[in-house]
């Protein structure tokens, strides 16, 4: 058998109840690897592409960085590569710099983030979690990765469009592409086109996976044996399936601003350049703010569940413990779901919408913040009395939990409508949402690969050099992201092109751009030890039998990596999926798949 | 390899794969047209003046009955592909994607009676409106028929096949389409009477 990489045609499994033996039919490299139908293959594609997107946003942002520590200076080493129209002379022009922060966002989330812990972790894992040979419906899914990718592809060229979109290059307003300014500027057509792209792939996804779920768990697998990680793919697979659409709506309202002259979200009597707007007007620019935050505040549940998800799973098996309070987890997960509609004009206190609507969202953002606390002090609790293994993705596991929780608490001042007047639109912004996102939901998606990387290649990644950018993103991204906090309260603005020198009360605060940008850079830095690790552990890793973790779930009972197919004979549950340090047992753990007295 | 419950039921759920599916598309379907519909909401009520007449009632009144037509026939062929009646299935089937057609040739004289006088979705705030809700609705209509189109055509193989699957897809194409149909319902209302 081939163990140097995944190989859907190696190690076929043989389903009991379903035989595949009347036609065997070997898969040429274009279906095996490219356009294959296989959840595993289709799951790797979505993660390779997403980290792909997450390092080019993330480059994009270290660009980003330089002209905010050293305003009107060449960028070095790239700058003379960027073209005339957007980095004369390596100095940066603020369209450019707009293009950056627009494309930045809109990349990390839709892009990077989402694709990773849905598309990639919930595609390869959830499947082999519950027990199913493959997705409810794998063309769909195949579809789904392919629709994401030229969605991208789409988003990537608009970088280069020249002209014909109302000006040059890429999305200029911000990932919140907020009108009027959002219809007039340079690049939005593209955007557009490309979130619906991306947008139909999410909702491919998500029928799939919530049909997956619903229909395809194994024997004995009750809902409530269910891993953490698959709870939390189905409350985000609700989120994406029914908070997207009105998106997709708003996207073909801007869309037909653009294109057609409709006024949807324009007033009358604009004034651009001067000069009176031609336009029909009547329209109303709050409505794409309340049409995408209806979208954008779920969004966000959909960064962070997952990555909740894969936390448990880490922390149950290196604690060699029960999780503690599994069912008011889930409970909680499902509140936070349904509560996570009715948060997102907590995002709008300043736009004039009334006090009686601030009052509203304020409240139910508080409420939302309950079920928030109560997973993350049961994933706290059960670190409680454990004998710990420090194993690399325990190491992103247990720094996502102080993390997220600087994350939530930061966010605190921000739901609440009188404290959000001062920190609105500062760097305080960005510093809490990135602990949420940065150092909470990526690390726990490095946690995530670090962990069933051994089920997807047979190897395992190499533990020092997982420390090395463990512990070096660690310090780094702390510097990045703990200094906006002081900025924010001190009032500088963010989205300014230099930082905003001209503005006195920017003075103190400036001289933390410089130790920001280093950190980025930094932190870029310590990401070669995961590339490096990522590519030679498919080649070199140490080979790992079926269960290299010791853990319960099922996905563990199938090959590594599993065959087309999955598991070699139909696997049944037996019991809940945290059966660690059982009482009289005589190993600390006791899997899903293993009958009573085996 | 084959996935469990494409066909058949599961018994807990008490559902094949594709009913859950095309029920979970519908409910993102509701969300699509709920924000819309939505928007339109706002938009009147943040208007000055809100235009009247400015549609033929007659034509969407009689495209109204042309849906709902369409709705019955594609229940018949359903319940004809039950009984395993094999040509009447395809005639309700064929009468669907005709009464389908002649929906959209009517609205194509609504548009452009429209875009004769110079009227397009720049006009105003309610032709936006008005274009952008039957313009994804005509998409709609579309779709389906593509759907229709392959089911009459190469798709009608599967009936030989696995009948039973066949006639999943037809149950799951017409849950689709009473959707289509149901939301012309609410716009015909909205759009030409209020």
């Amino acid at each position: 058998m081939d163990k140097t990489g995944i190989h859907p045609g190696g190690e076929h499994a043989h389903i009991a109840a379903h035989g595949h033996d009347e036609h065997h039919e070997e898969l040429g490299w274009w279906r095996s690897y490219v356009f294959s139908f296989d959840h595993k293959v289709i799951g790797i594609q979505y993660a390779v592409t997403g980290l792909l997107f997450l390092l080019f946003g993330f480059t994009l942002m270290m660009i980003m960085r330089w002209q905010l520590a050293y305003p009107g200076k060449p960028i070095p080493l790239i700058g003379q590569w960027l073209g005339q129209d957007r980095a004369p002379m390596g100095i940066m022009l603020p369209e450019f710099y707009n293009q950056l922060g627009a494309m930045h966002g809109t990349i990390m989330v839709f892009m990077g983030v989402v694709p990773l812990a849905v598309g990639g972790f919930g595609n390869f894992v959830m499947p082999l979690q519950i027990g199913a040979p493959d997705m409810a419906f794998p063309k769909l899914n195949m579809m789904s990765y392919w629709v994401y990718f030229l969605g991208g592809v789409t988003m990537l060229a608009s970088f280069f469009q020249n002209g014909w979109d109302k000006g040059m290059g890429a999305a200029q307003s911000g990932w919140t592409s907020y009108p009027p300014l959002a219809v007039i500027a340079p690049g939005q057509t593209m955007w557009l086109v490309g979130m619906i792209f991306l947008i139909t792939s999410s909702l491919l996804g998500s029928v799939n996976f919530i049909v997956t779920i619903v229909q395809l768990r194994a024997k004995g697998l009750s809902y409530m044996r269910l891993p953490f990680f698959v709870w939390a793919q189905l409350v985000t697979s609700f989120l994406l399936l029914l908070a997207f659409p009105p998106l997709e709506a708003a996207g073909v309202l801007q869309l037909m601003d653009r294109l057609a002259g409709t006024s949807f979200f324009m007033p009358s009597g604009l004034v651009v350049s001067g000069k009176p707007l031609l336009i029909s007007g009547e329209g109303n620019p709050l409505l794409w703010q309340h049409l995408f935050w209806f979208l954008a505040h779920p969004e966000v549940y959909v960064l962070i569940l997952p990555a909740m998800g894969i936390v448990s799973e880490v922390i149950a098996n290196n604690t060699r413990k029960p999780l503690w309070g599994y069912k008011a987890l889930v409970y909680s997960l499902v509140f936070l779901g349904f509560m996570s509609f009715v948060v997102w004009a907590h995002h709008m206190f300043m736009t004039g919408m009334g006090t009686t609507m601030s009052a509203f969202f304020q409240t139910t953002t508080m409420i939302i913040s309950i079920p928030s606390v109560v997973i993350l002090t049961a994933l706290l609790l059960s670190l409680w009395g454990a004998s710990i293994r420090f194993t690399t993705p325990m190491l992103f596991a247990l720094a996502f939990l102080p993390m997220f929780g600087i994350g939530g608490l930061t966010g605190l001042p921000l739901g609440l409508a009188p404290s959000d007047i001062h920190l609105h639109d500062t760097y305080y912004v960005i510093g809490h949402f990135h602990y949420v996102v940065a150092p909470g939901t990526i690390f726990a998606l490095f946690a995530g690969i670090y962990y069933w990387f051994p089920k997807a290649t047979g190897r395992k990644m190499n533990e020092t050099l997982g420390a090395i950018h463990f512990w070096g993103s660690f310090v780094c991204i702390n510097l990045v992201f703990m200094p906006m906090f002081i900025q924010g309260l001190g009032g500088m603005n963010r989205r300014m092109y230099d930082g905003g020198l001209q503005y006195a009360h920017n003075a103190g605060l400036l001289k933390y751009n410089t130790i920001i940008g280093f950190a980025a850079w930094g932190l870029g830095l310590f990401q070669l030890p995961f590339i490096y690790n990522f590519f030679s552990s498919i080649k070199w890793g140490a080979i790992v039998d079926r269960n290299p973790w010791e853990a319960t779930t099922l996905e563990w009972s199938a090959p590594s990596p599993p065959g087309h197919g999955n598991f070699l004979a139909e696997p049944i549950v037996y019991r809940g999926p945290y059966e660690y340090s059982v009482p009289g047992s005589p190993r600390d753990f006791t899997p899903q798949f293993e009958p009573e007295g085996a | 390899m084959n996935i469990p419950y494409t066909v058949e039921e599961r018994p807990d759920s008490g559902l094949a794969n594709g009913k859950l599916g095309i029920w979970l598309f519908l409910a993102s379907e509701v969300m699509l047209f709920g924000a819309l519909f939505s928007t339109y909401i706002i938009l009147r009520t943040g208007a000055p003046e809100w235009p009247h007449g400015e549609l033929n009632i007659w034509l969407g009144m009689i495209n109204t009955f042309i849906l709902i037509a369409s709705s019955v026939t594609m229940v018949m062929a359903w319940a004809e592909l039950k009984l395993h009646n094999w040509a009447r299935h395809r005639l309700f089937l064929i009468l669907t994607f005709v009464l389908a057609g002649v929906f959209l040739v009517n609205k194509y004289f609504e548009y452009s009676s429209h875009f004769a006088k110079g009227e397009g979705p720049w006009h105003s705030t309610f032709l936006a409106i008005y274009f952008t809700l039957t313009g994804l609705h005509g998409l709609h209509i579309v779709g389906g028929m593509v759907v229709m189109a392959y089911l009459l055509g190469p798709g009608a193989i599967l009936f030989k096949r696995n009948p039973e699957q066949f006639v999943n897809r037809i149950e799951y194409t017409g849950l689709y389409w009473h959707f289509v149909d149901l939301v012309w319902i609410f716009l015909f209302p909205v759009l030409y009477l209020l």
